[in-house]
């Protein structure tokens, strides 16, 4: 085929997919199967008997149709380490994965603390076009945790920033956080906390606890991250301002966001897992294996079990990725050395599927919830996270539940390959996903 | 044995063996002019050590001599490991020049289980001489040499481990060590210097060293490093020494024939009295003697099979 017909190809099914027909799926897991009509980005038709003969039919018997999943926790690492992801790889991943928008972290080099970097993020992902890439932008300047980064100009900006954090760092200053916090609320945006205190995790390799000390990690306790939670849920509240807890890894700070949010203005305050630390131990670390190298660290049995009764209860609003890629050799050397990080977007369903609905904690419309619906609430994204009802954008994942697949680093999207589920089998499999109508991948399969 | 990463993972038949080989080879060598076995001619012995070392490499190099083994020392800073090179690269590069044993301190904890990882399959194998704050095992099987030589079998015995067991190897090699061959080991030291999990190890903790000493077959000083001492982990050097130092009057509260060991380096007049050190009781010396022969018995299980010794 020449590149002029492959082009006049790739244009004439581009037209034909201006309008989509899914049928005989089944919305949320829930009730009979249905076909959903797809035109002009939004669900034009739902029902039973839906037909359009000009159509590109999507035989979808057996699936289950969700709102396409929001991250708000991704590496992009775009711009600086485009030999471990870029944007276009990343986008990838996140489409195969089911996303139809994902937030682009700003520890990016150089950092996404200013209008110009933010604004290429947000081009390059609308260039793209295979997911809605918001750049999340720095709360100070430079990561360094001192100087507010200018929040505004970022948030004015044609990426409209609308999540801001230092992830990577903790904001470990109580008085810049304060200002963070206060100065946010102008914005109407939201400040995302990576909860460390880092004087008490000067060094540290793994989880405090009997594991570490057996093997000589200096340990990472869980009341570094609780007493940053503690600490800016109090000023959230004094302040009336929005927070949302990146990452959380421990039990303790279940326990901690249970309360503030019972606490009377509790409004405001959202919290994210991830699926590692849903699955994961710090078992894991008798082999020194460095993919299990994360930040905050993989944690112990009872914490991951709190864990996923927080995230079932609401007590944690939903899952974000945290995907991270990292080169090889940061990762196949010594533990210390190691970069911490682990790839997410492609296995964060199974992992919630396994980790949340096989046993019963969360049905499809809890699935719905934490990767759809709460993330899009949260980072205040009108057009995701919406119900599947007629008149909404047309943002869909369709996900075959009964599949089981062997995850291959080498065989997913990102450019990085190291990955803690390597040979791992998982239940459910992201068969297609939809944004604003067009299928951006299918069967495995992109389709730009 | 393929390698010898932990004394964790050591059971009680391999670390016997060892220790019953180190004691034949000591006894070989005993009154010989030249102190030479032919054991391991052809044998080539590698020690990397990414951390400075005098004692350790130092043992590790004669243990292989005396064996009659080919040994070869890189240190990190003299070798393309100064150039940025990765400890993978490095490993792979030793195993190719024909290195049958590489023996590699590093001041990663668990470098050496990863340089097992990569050289599997190349019939290379490793000797952990230290990796960060996780194992030591020769340590700890050299210091199980002495106490055998000086109390018997250690079934029953009571040791205490003192000092910044946090940070140390030693203290974790010798814990399961010494548990292993069925003694009863007290850490004592006080609670900074103590790794949170600590409860869960097979030990019982205190700290309170005149409580203890009473009762103990041995106790076994850790080093203070000058950077503890300037970490927090207590307010002073001196209220250190004065809590959880050796010195004569505690000696005195020890059991007749109860011994004092240190791994060395010591720094006299902090952990212990330099008239401990010097005293009869101590076995410091005996500690490093030792440590050649049970080197030797390592190289020897690791690369001369299972014969019996020459």
């Amino acid at each position: 085929m020449t590149s002029q017909q492959s082009e006049r190809t790739a244009g004439h099914s581009r037209a034909a997919a201006a309008t989509t027909l899914i049928t005989g799926v089944r919305c949320y897991g829930e009730g009979e199967p249905v076909n959903l009509l797809l035109r002009d980005g939004v669900i034009a038709e739902i029902g039973a008997q839906v037909r359009d003969a000009d159509a590109e039919v999507l035989a979808a018997d057996g699936l289950i149709a969700l709102p396409g999943f929001v991250d708000l926790h991704t590496h992009l690492r775009e711009p600086g380490r485009e030999d471990t992801e870029t944007i276009a790889t990343g986008s990838a991943a996140a489409a195969l994965g089911g996303y139809t928008a994902v937030f682009a972290m700003a520890n990016t080099d150089p950092v996404a603390d200013n209008a110009v970097v933010v604004e290429h993020v947000w081009r390059r992902g609308r260039e793209v076009g295979l997911v809605d890439v918001h750049p999340v932008g720095a709360v100070t300047v430079g990561l360094a945790g001192q100087k507010l980064a200018e929040l505004g100009t970022m948030a004015a900006s044609a990426a409209g920033v609308r999540m801001f954090s230092d992830d990577g760092h903790c904001v470990a200053d109580p008085l810049v956080m304060r200002r963070a916090l206060e100065y946010s609320k102008a914005l109407d945006v939201v400040i995302a906390q990576h909860a460390e205190e880092p004087r008490l995790t000067v060094g540290a390799q793994a989880h405090e606890g009997e594991r570490a000390a057996r093997l000589g990690l200096a340990g990472w306790p869980a009341a570094a991250e609780e007493a940053i939670v503690a600490r800016d849920c109090l000023l959230a509240q004094h302040l009336s301002a929005r927070l949302h807890v990146c990452h959380v890894s421990t039990a303790g700070t279940a326990d901690v966001l249970a309360w503030a949010k019972q606490r009377a203005g509790g409004a405001g305050i959202s919290a994210e897992v991830t699926p590692h630390h849903l699955l994961l131990t710090d078992e894991r670390l008798a082999s020194y294996d460095p993919v299990n190298k994360v930040n905050p660290p993989l944690r112990a049995s009872t914490d991951v079990a709190r864990l996923r009764t927080a995230l079932a209860e609401g007590v944690i609003d939903c899952v974000a990725t945290d995907h991270a890629p990292h080169a090889p050799q940061d990762k196949d050397c010594e533990w210390a050395a190691a970069r911490p990080g682990m790839l997410g977007l492609q296995t964060a369903l199974s992992v919630v599927v396994h980790t949340m609905v096989r046993s019963g904690l969360l049905d499809w419309r809890g699935v719905a919830r934490v990767m759809s619906e709460r993330p899009a609430e949260i980072a205040g994204l009108p057009d995701q996270g919406r119900p599947i009802a007629v008149g909404e954008p047309a943002n869909l994942v369709l996900v075959d539940p009964e599949a089981t697949w062997t995850v291959r680093g080498a065989e997913l999207a990102s450019i990085a390959e190291n990955t803690p589920y390597e040979g791992m089998d998982l239940p459910a499999r992201v068969v297609c996903t939809v944004l604003r109508g067009r299928v951006t991948a299918h069967e495995g399969r992109i389709r730009p | 044995m393929r390698h010898l990463l932990s004394a964790e993972g050591l059971d009680l038949a391999a670390a016997t063996a060892v220790l019953d080989t180190a004691d034949s080879l000591k006894q070989a060598l005993l009154g010989r002019e030249v102190r030479k076995l032919p054991t391991l001619r052809g044998r080539t012995v590698v020690t990397m050590f990414y951390e400075n070392s005098t004692r350790t490499r130092v043992s590790f190099e004669v243990a292989g001599k005396w064996m009659s083994a080919d040994v070869v020392n890189v240190s990190a800073s003299g070798s393309s490991v100064g150039k940025g090179e990765s400890l993978r690269d490095t490993a792979l590069t030793l195993s190719a020049v024909g290195a049958d044993c590489v023996i590699v301190r590093h001041p990663a904890s668990g470098a050496a289980h990863r340089l097992a990882g990569w050289l599997d399959g190349t019939g290379t194998c490793v000797v952990n001489a230290g990796d960060g704050t996780h194992e030591h095992p020769t340590q700890a099987l050299l210091d199980a040499a002495t106490l055998r030589d000086r109390l018997g079998e250690l079934a029953g015995r009571r040791v205490a481990i003192v000092g910044d067991v946090l940070h140390s190897r030693v203290a974790r090699s010798n814990v399961h060590l010494l548990t292993t061959l069925g003694a009863e080991v007290v850490l004592v030291a006080p609670p900074t210097l103590l790794p949170v999990g600590v409860d869960t190890w097979p030990v019982t903790v205190s700290h309170h060293l005149d409580a203890e000493l009473p009762s103990l077959d041995a106790v076994m000083l850790l080093r203070v490093q000058a950077e503890r001492m300037h970490g927090g982990f207590f307010p002073s050097a001196k209220e250190y020494s004065l809590a959880y130092g050796l010195n004569q009057a505690r000696l005195r509260l020890l059991p007749e024939h109860a011994v004092v060991l240190h791994p060395g380096p010591m720094l006299r007049g902090m952990e212990i009295a330099s008239a401990v050190a010097d005293s009869p009781r101590a076995a410091i010396t005996d500690q490093v003697r030792n440590g050649v022969h049970v080197r030797m018995a390592v190289l020897y299980h690791l690369l001369a099979g299972e014969e019996a010794v020459a």
